[in-house]
């Protein structure tokens, strides 16, 4: 993997009162990569896509996307620069449709003017169609048979489908990193392997996207990513593709220890 | 032949008339009928028609129209009312119910906007109304400003008068945020009361409208009968209402009410994926505020008089509840919720003091069996389906 560096994060710290939840994170995320983030729960995960996505103010550090500082920026502003991710507990609005909850992950393109949107009916009825083919070429690539099903609200869904258009919504920007949090969470064995088949399907077609994926099941691990970085604590205690890790003694006790 | 038969009744816009024709007889009736066993058979015979359309799949029926059909519903929806306003043309207090009808709920898009999309409180519903009639009346009777355009002058005084809350509205939220229109709202009402440039607690006199040279406020006849000077009144109500009905029904499908729906539903998520959340916001509380004013700017002309009294927190109360019980989130359902808040009890009169009893009763009873309103708002379609 001797791609080109998309981001990287240098002495991040992020303190909650006492509390450091991010002590000191250095690491990198490259291009078209998929990186696994792992750790015991309360090690800092999802702490650290809260701040990359702009959602948490770090106490210091830095991270930088293609050379460009994004610390600081407001969540808005990482999205812009094409940061777009999913979340642990589903964040869809449930009364809403698959293609509203999908379409609304390309924000940035569509027009927001008043007058657009108000008064040129006819100029919106074809940026609305537009998006109505965007979105179903992708439901196309990701799963076919949620393009059936494109108007009706999401809370008919199972939990499976509301991952995919989670990511479905992620990925609608073509973004150039991609943030999955658990996403096999509350999900079974089976459901995880299809949405892993999925993603990896998803990334066979984007070639520059680069995911990072937090992740509980170590077999999902093992199978679709490229390398892996191990947080304890906020700190990272290994790096490196997933056989060097699970053999990293420092893991074994902080991790996967506990299973054994 | 059979066959025949059910064909026509599968079409929407056979459907859509019937249904258009029962309601508008049905009104007819209602806003007729004085005694009181005539009021109390009405009622019963709605409740009962209410049922026994749902359950023999009638109302579903009507709905399905209607989403084919959104264009020709909404021309039905402006015939009725075009309808009753000829049917009740010399009839003053009829006409002035229905101007009071419209324009309530013309102030209740604009709630629809703010609440039902965005999610922001506005329990000041009343005083942006009061502000836009006051801006009236004084731009009326103190300048030569033509009437129209002093109706839109009065909307952007609500609008900019209100952008004054936006900051504390903003930075509160939830309940805190409710509680700070409610302080307007109280604010408003003394300040008007105290200040004897606007009438103080007596009030002011509102100019009619004056439209191209034509007086408002003078009757005419026309064929040989005498018209109501409100049949003008009620028609220009209508054709404001049907305006901004349109416009907050072009909102919610694009890309602004798809917006609105995400800020309200979840601020995190919205902001992750580039929303402003305080640019929409701040875009439906002034758009909403707009539309009170407009409405409360007419409404003053309607009236002929206005006085602290009419915009209290109690009518910013009647507004929500307008709002809700039609449906929080769906235009459609505002206007029978309104003649059930402002006309039902003017027509329960026979049980005199009881009245409001009732009344709040059936508020309540509708609520606790239909918690989302009498129409809740449908999943989002932005342009009909053609065919199928």
């Amino acid at each position: 993997m001797a791609g080109k560096t998309l981001i990287s994060v240098d002495k991040l710290t992020m303190r909650f009162g006492g509390l450091t939840a991010l002590d000191e994170l250095t690491m990198t995320v490259q291009e078209g990569e998929i990186l696994g983030l792992l750790g015991p729960n309360g090690s800092g995960k999802t702490t650290f896509f809260n701040v990359l996505t702009g959602l948490y103010k770090a106490s210091s550090g830095s991270i930088s996307l293609d050379g460009e500082k994004i610390l600081g920026q407001t969540p808005q502003q990482i999205y812009r620069n094409g940061v777009a991710r999913t979340f642990q507990r589903s964040r869809l609005s449930l009364s809403l449709t698959v293609f509203d909850n999908i379409v609304i992950g390309d924000y940035q393109r569509m027009q927001h003017g008043l007058i657009f949107n108000l008064l040129k009916r006819k100029s919106f009825r074809s940026e609305y169609d537009a998006y109505v083919d965007k979105v179903k070429a992708l439901l196309e690539i990701f799963s076919p048979p949620l393009v059936g099903r494109l108007f009706e609200p999401v809370d008919s869904f199972t939990m499976i489908d509301r991952r995919r258009i989670e990511v479905c919504r992620a990925l609608l920007s073509q973004p150039r990193l991609l943030l999955l949090d658990e996403p096999s969470a509350g999900m079974t064995h089976d459901e995880t392997d299809e949405l892993m088949q999925d993603i990896l399907h998803v990334r066979g077609k984007l070639e520059k996207l680069s995911v990072v994926l937090i992740e509980h099941e170590m077999n999902v691990i093992e199978r679709i990513t490229d390398r892996c970085v191990v947080l304890n604590y906020g700190k990272k205690i290994a790096e490196g593709n997933y056989g060097s890790i699970t053999a990293d003694p420092l893991v074994q006790t902080a991790y996967l220890g506990e299973a054994e | 032949m059979e066959k025949n038969e059910q064909m026509i009744f599968k079409k929407p816009a056979v459907i859509m008339s019937i249904t258009a024709l029962a309601l508008t007889i049905y009104a007819w009736f209602f806003l007729h009928a004085e005694s009181q066993v005539s009021i109390a058979i009405l009622l019963v015979a709605a409740v009962l028609a209410v049922i026994l359309s749902r359950r023999f799949g009638v109302t579903q029926l009507v709905e399905e129209s209607a989403t084919q059909r959104p264009g020709l519903s909404r021309l039905l929806m402006v015939g009725c009312c075009v309808a009753l306003i000829a049917v009740f043309h010399s009839s003053h207090f009829v006409l002035l119910m229905l101007c009071g009808v419209l324009l309530y709920s013309t102030a209740c898009l604009g709630l629809t906007v703010q609440v039902g999309y965005s999610g922001v409180a506005n329990f000041a519903g009343a005083a942006f109304f009061g502000i836009g009639s006051y801006a009236t009346a004084v731009l009326a009777s103190q300048t030569a400003i033509p009437h129209l355009l002093i109706i839109l002058i009065a909307g952007i005084s609500a609008a900019v008068i209100g952008s004054l809350l936006i900051l504390p509205v903003l930075r509160t939220r939830g309940h805190y945020a409710a509680l700070v229109t409610i302080a307007f709202g109280i604010l408003f009402k003394t300040f008007i009361e105290v200040n004897d440039v606007l009438g103080g607690p007596q009030g002011l006199q509102v100019p009619g409208m004056n439209l191209f040279g034509f007086s408002f406020n003078e009757g005419f006849s026309l064929f040989g009968l005498e018209i109501s000077f409100y049949v003008s009144y009620a028609l220009l109500s209508l054709a404001v209402f049907a305006g901004v009905y349109a416009l907050v029904n072009a909102l919610e499908r694009s890309w602004i009410g798809l917006s609105m729906d995400v800020v309200r539903t979840d601020e995190t998520a919205a902001s992750t994926f580039g929303l402003d959340i305080v640019r929409w916001k701040v875009v439906a509380f002034t758009m909403g505020n707009f539309f009170a004013g407009i409405a409360g700017g007419l409404y003053g002309m309607v009236i002929g008089f206005i006085a602290p009294n009419n915009f209290t927190f109690g009518d910013s109360l009647l507004m929500l509840s307008i709002v809700i019980l039609g449906g929080l989130g769906n235009i459609a359902g505002l206007i029978p919720a309104a003649v059930i808040v402002l006309i039902l009890p003017e027509k329960l009169q026979f049980i005199q003091e009881y009245r409001f009893l009732l009344y709040a009763s059936l508020v309540i009873l509708i609520l606790l069996f239909r918690p989302q309103g009498l129409l809740p708002r449908k999943t989002r379609i932005f342009f009909a389906r053609k065919g199928s």
